[in-house]
Parts: structure tokens; sequence; C-alpha cells
């Protein structure tokens, strides 16, 4: 830290944090949230239709579980439907979490800070969205722990040369791993939360999650190796789970998954939905809460340069898919291109085009960038269009592969809308619950972005 | 600067010193204060800040945390673990002949010997953390200074423990006056 003491001229724009600010005050204005702002009549209200949402979902889980996937419109040759489409929707969505809390750290990017803390939880809450699909997918859920290698009766293990196998190692390590970088961040601020607490039973339980937390100077030292250790493990894994994600497709042999851009691409596509939902999610955040002084214009500006790039990356994909549909000379591969085009979910890819590709571009102009409104619009499309994009990719290309005669149509019944929408409304739930119970912005690591917080002595008793 | 003792009726007016506490305002009089300590010969220090401050661990004398070694070793452990779970069961216990492939098929063991790696790396680092700093420790003796809940908040606090073998009541409390803090307390075990 003792090379970030002087700002660069370049981040003298705008503010990471509004001037004026004092250790006390981010404290206060952020704890204030959690501890003593009374409850809204808006609060409620929005908890009780997100909650109903989710409740949508428990009763299409429900009846999944009584009836099986046939009420899903699931059909062969479209065997993976809604659940497989969402699950990557989901899971890349969480991406943008811990893009902003690892890599961002890593690379010294200290705006980071004032957005890390909740897109964390929007990773958590992202994830376990995603992990629910498969899991139903398989039909049997209660024996998803087949899945697992562990010694049993029947004498059988997993087949650890399948993606779908990967796929389990790779989701579960993300989500227990995201879950413990989102604690080891949150200790000191439970310990914050502890000390201001006024009511013993709120003490008591922060003080038990802050585990007797108290700001040790050899705590911190440990505290900040294993925060950075943690985010260089966390990095290399955030690119693996969405590869690992795109292998389900790439190492079959379908037309349209076969590919060896997939990796990239899907890592791009991921990050690119995640900062969208990460916008999303802040500008409405931060006007409710009057957080403008920590999450500043200059990091919705930020977040919309990263969607920009990432996005431009995924044109990339596109272009290249097109490309090798020509180039390859595979009859099956042209076959795929002129399908999306002209065949029956032309519309669907033409949308995708418009709201990945095209609306996006606005974001060249500072104008765009810099307002709120218009910025959670193009989100909000990018977010419409990456699922799009996961539609096409399972849809298009499993209904017309290389037979005709397994030609099919997929068609989704109310059940698949139900449990997509139930898992937006279980996202948003616990958005909605993560607000009001912890603090949505990393008290601790806001404070060390005070030039107060800066030790200069500390340089020079070291020469 | 105030120097600030239990009430004498208080029960734990009685209980053995812990050490002796100073609250400093500002993170620079903290890191100071930190290397006259440790240079006038304590060595059983300790320093509290709201935030991780640059070179104060150094100043009281604490250079290396084991933290690394231990997600070494984690990391080491679950890679291997890993690879040898696979190994153990495609090519050992429970062949299967998928499309001809050699039942030791490692490029495909890579992605989960990597996730494992990762997995207990991680989980090394976090429990390793918090195991070395002695967490969770519901009690400790420091909460017993009521100045010291302003330590997650914007006060900054160094003690000189009772068991320093320089440690002298008298003497240690006039030379952390010395240092002109905010206040001195004793802080009662």
């Amino acid at each position: 830290m003792a090379t970030n003491t002087q700002i660069p001229v370049a981040d003298r724009r705008v503010p990471v944090i509004a001037p004026g600010h004092s250790f006390s005050t981010i404290g206060e204005k952020i704890s204030n949230i959690v501890l003593s702002r009374p409850v809204s009549l808006g609060w409620i209200l929005g908890f009780l239709i997100v909650f109903s949402a989710m409740n949508i979902l428990m009763m299409a889980l429900g009846y999944l579980f009584i009836k099986g996937t046939g009420i899903w419109g699931i059909n062969i040759p479209i065997g993976w439907g809604f659940a497989i489409v969402n699950f990557v929707w989901w899971i890349g969505i969480g991406h943008a979490g811990t893009l902003i809390s690892a890599i961002l750290c890593l690379l010294r990017q200290t705006w980071r800070n004032s957005i890390n803390r909740f897109a964390e939880a929007m990773t958590l809450f992202a994830v376990s969205c995603a992990g629910i699909f498969p899991l139903a997918h398989t039909g049997r859920p209660w024996l998803a722990y087949w899945l697992f290698p562990y010694p049993n009766t029947m004498n059988y293990w997993p087949n650890f040369r399948s993606p779908l196998v990967w796929d389990v190692f790779a989701v579960s390590t993300y989500f227990t791993i995201s879950l413990v970088f989102w604690f080891v961040g949150l200790i000191p601020d439970l310990a914050s939360l502890r000390d201001r607490a006024e009511s013993p039973l709120v003490q008591r339980i922060y003080g038990l999650l802050a585990m007797g937390w108290r700001g040790s100077a050899r705590h911190w030292h440990r505290y900040e190796t294993a925060y950075l250790l943690l985010a260089g493990l966390a990095t290399p894994l955030v690119l693996s789970v969405h590869t690992v994600v795109s292998f389900d497709f790439a190492v079959g042999i379908v037309p349209g998954w076969h590919t060896t851009i997939f990796p990239p691409y899907f890592v791009a596509g991921a990050i690119y939905s995640g900062f969208a939902m990460v916008l999303c999610l802040a500008i409405p955040i931060r006007a409710i809460y009057g957080l403008q002084d920590f999450i500043t214009m200059r990091h919705l500006e930020n977040a919309a340069k990263v969607m920009l790039a990432t996005g431009l990356i995924v044109g990339y994909g596109y272009g290249m898919e097109a490309f090798m549909g020509w180039y390859s000379g595979s009859q099956f591969d042209s076959f795929l291109l002129w399908n999306r085009l002209h065949g029956p979910y032309r519309l669907s890819y033409m949308a995708l085009l418009a709201c990945n590709i095209l609306i996006p571009q606005v974001l060249w102009l500072k104008k765009f960038r810099v307002s709120t409104g218009w910025l959670w619009l193009v989100s909000f499309v990018v977010l419409v269009g990456m699922w799009l994009e996961r539609f096409i990719i399972v849809v298009v290309s499993l209904s017309r592969d290389f037979l005709t005669s397994s030609f099919g149509m997929y068609y989704p019944t109310k059940w698949d809308w139900m449990t997509f929408a139930g898992t937006i409304g279980m996202f948003l739930t616990a958005m909605w619950l993560f607000v009001r119970i912890l603090p949505m912005i990393s008290i601790f690591e806001l404070r060390t972005l005070l030039p107060e917080s800066q030790v200069h002595e500390a340089a020079e008793v070291k020469q | 600067m105030t120097i600030t003792r239990p009430a004498n009726d208080s029960p734990i007016y009685d209980s053995p010193i812990y050490g002796l506490m100073a609250e400093f305002d500002s993170a620079q009089e903290l890191v100071a204060a930190a290397h006259k300590t440790h240079e006038a010969g304590y060595r059983k220090i300790d320093a509290y800040s709201p935030f991780p401050i640059e070179g104060l661990a150094e100043a009281i004398g604490f250079h290396k945390n084991n933290v690394a070694l231990i997600v070494l070793i984690g990391g080491l452990i679950g890679g291997i673990s890993a690879y040898a779970l696979q190994y153990w069961v495609a090519a050992i216990t429970y062949p299967v002949n998928i499309g001809g492939r050699p039942f030791h098929s490692w490029p495909s063991f890579i992605i989960v010997t990597f996730e494992l790696t990762i997995l207990f790396a991680g989980l090394s680092a976090a429990i390793g953390m918090i195991a070395l700093n002695g967490l969770p420790m519901p009690y400790h003796p420091v909460f017993n200074v009521p100045e010291f809940a302003k330590a997650s908040e914007n006060k900054f606090f160094l003690i000189v423990f009772s068991s320093d073998p320089n440690y002298d009541a008298i003497r240690t409390r006039s030379f952390l006056a010395g240092l002109a803090p905010r206040m001195v307390a004793e802080v009662p075990s």
C-alpha cells in the first residue's frame, strides 16, 4: 500500500470517495444503514414482491419434484433447454463479483473497494441460483450427491473424464471460495458493527460473527497476506469456472459448440453480463441509500467501460463463430450459421445481436456513461442479450444438428418460465436482506482510501 | 491527556493487570509510538487499528507470518490428493473404457486437480489466518477498556503487556505518557 500514497493525476477527475469524509463518517454512514435506519414501507413492499417471486420458484420446484422434468419444455433433441441456459446465465453474472474483488484487487484498482462487498454478495446469490438448475435437471436431485466421489455400497465412482463432473468441482469450489473470500472480507466490518451496535442482542450476533476480531497489528498482517493470497487464488479460479462451463459445450461435437474459442469467449461474456448486473443493482441502491459519496460516477463509468470492452470481446467471438462457419468448409457449421440467421430462432438471434453488440456501443459516448438512467437501461439490455446468447447456443445448436430426421423445436413451458422468474426472485430476496443485514460496502477498505490512513513516516524509517 | 483506571469499587480492580494501553488519534502517531516503544526495549507489545496500516506490524517487531506457508501446503495437499484420487478411481479401482482412451488419461484429470488445489489452498488461507490469529476468541482483556470500542472506528491503540520483562507499572506508564497519547489506561485481565 505504500506505493499507493500518491494519487495519480489521472485519478483526480472524479474522486473515489467524495471529499469531506473521515474514518468515522465512513463507518457511520455505512453501518447506520444496517443498525439504525428504520425499515421503510418501500423496503417491505419490495420485499413482499421479490419474496413472492421466490415462492414461485418453490412452487415450480415442488411440482417438478412430484412430476419430473416432463413438465419442462425439454425433449429429444433439445435435452438441455432452460435449465442449462439459466445455469450458464446465472453463473456468468456471478463472475463480475470475483473479478471486482480479486482481479481488480491484484491490479491495485482501489476504486473497487466501494463495490466489491455487494458484488461478492451478488456472486454468492447468483451462484446459488445457478446451482439449482443442474440439480433440478438431473431429474433426481435427491441423488445429486452421486456426483461426488465417495466410497459407496454401489461400488461406483464418477467418470473424471466427463465435463459434467468437472462442472461439479468447478462450481462447488467457486461457491466455497467466494463464500470464504466474502466472509474474510467481512470480519473487520462485523467487528465494527459489533462495536457500534447499541442493542445487546445485535451486539452479540455481530460479535459472534466477528469471532472476537480486535484489529491487532499481528492479525492485520496475517489478514492481509491471507486476503492477497485468496485474491490470487480466486483470479485463476474465476477464469477456470466459466472455462469449465464452456467445456460442457466445447467437448461435445455438436456444431456451434465444438470450438476452441469457447473458453475465452465464455469468460468475457460472463464478465460482460456480470458488470451489467452490478450496474443494474448499484444504480438503484446508491440512489435509495444515499451512497453517491462512495459509489461515485467514477465507479459507474469504469464499470461501463469494462462492459464495453468485454462486449467487444464477445462481439469478436460472434464474428469468429461466423467466420469459422464459412472458413471451415464444414457443411454443418455453415448450416448452423445459416440457421441462426434464417432459421426458426432468427428473431432471437437478431435480438441477441442488437442487445449485445449494437446497443451497448452507445457507451462510447460519455453522455451515456454518466447518465445513471441510460446506463441502467443499457445494462438491462445487456442482461437480456446475454441470456439470449445462452439460449441461442443451447437451443439453436441442439434443435438442428447433423440429421434432419432428428431436427426438433423447443418451446419453454410455464414451468420453465416460473423457475426462471423464481430464481430472479430468490436472487433479489437475498439482495434485499443483505443490504439491511450486512454492511454493503467494505468499511475498512474504504477507510484505507483516505489520505490520512497512509503512514509516510514508515517509509522514511525503513530508508 | 487523562489517566483512567477502574473505580476503586469496581470488581475488576483487584484482578491482575494485563497491560497498559495508550490511545492515539492517528495512524501516524500510532506507528511512531510503536517504533519508540520497540526501541525502548519492550517486546511484548501490540497495536490496534481500524484498518491495516503499512509498517505497523514491522514497528512492533512482527515481520513474518506463516500464512503463505500454510497456503502452499494446503494447495499441494489438495492438488496431489485430487490427482491421486482420480488416478486411483480411473486406472485402478473402477477402470471404464470410454472411447478407447487410456485409463490414465491425464489431460482430463487436470481440471479437478486444479480446482481442488484452489479449494484447499483457499480454505487453508482463511482457516490458517483465523487459527494463527487465535480466533474465535469471544473474550479478550483489551475489550475491558471502554475506549477500545473505538478501535474499530477511528482510534488507534498501543498496549504493553504486563508479561514483558521490562514491564513496570510506574515506569511503563510514564513512558507511555511521554508518547503524547490521548490517554493511558490499565487493562484488567
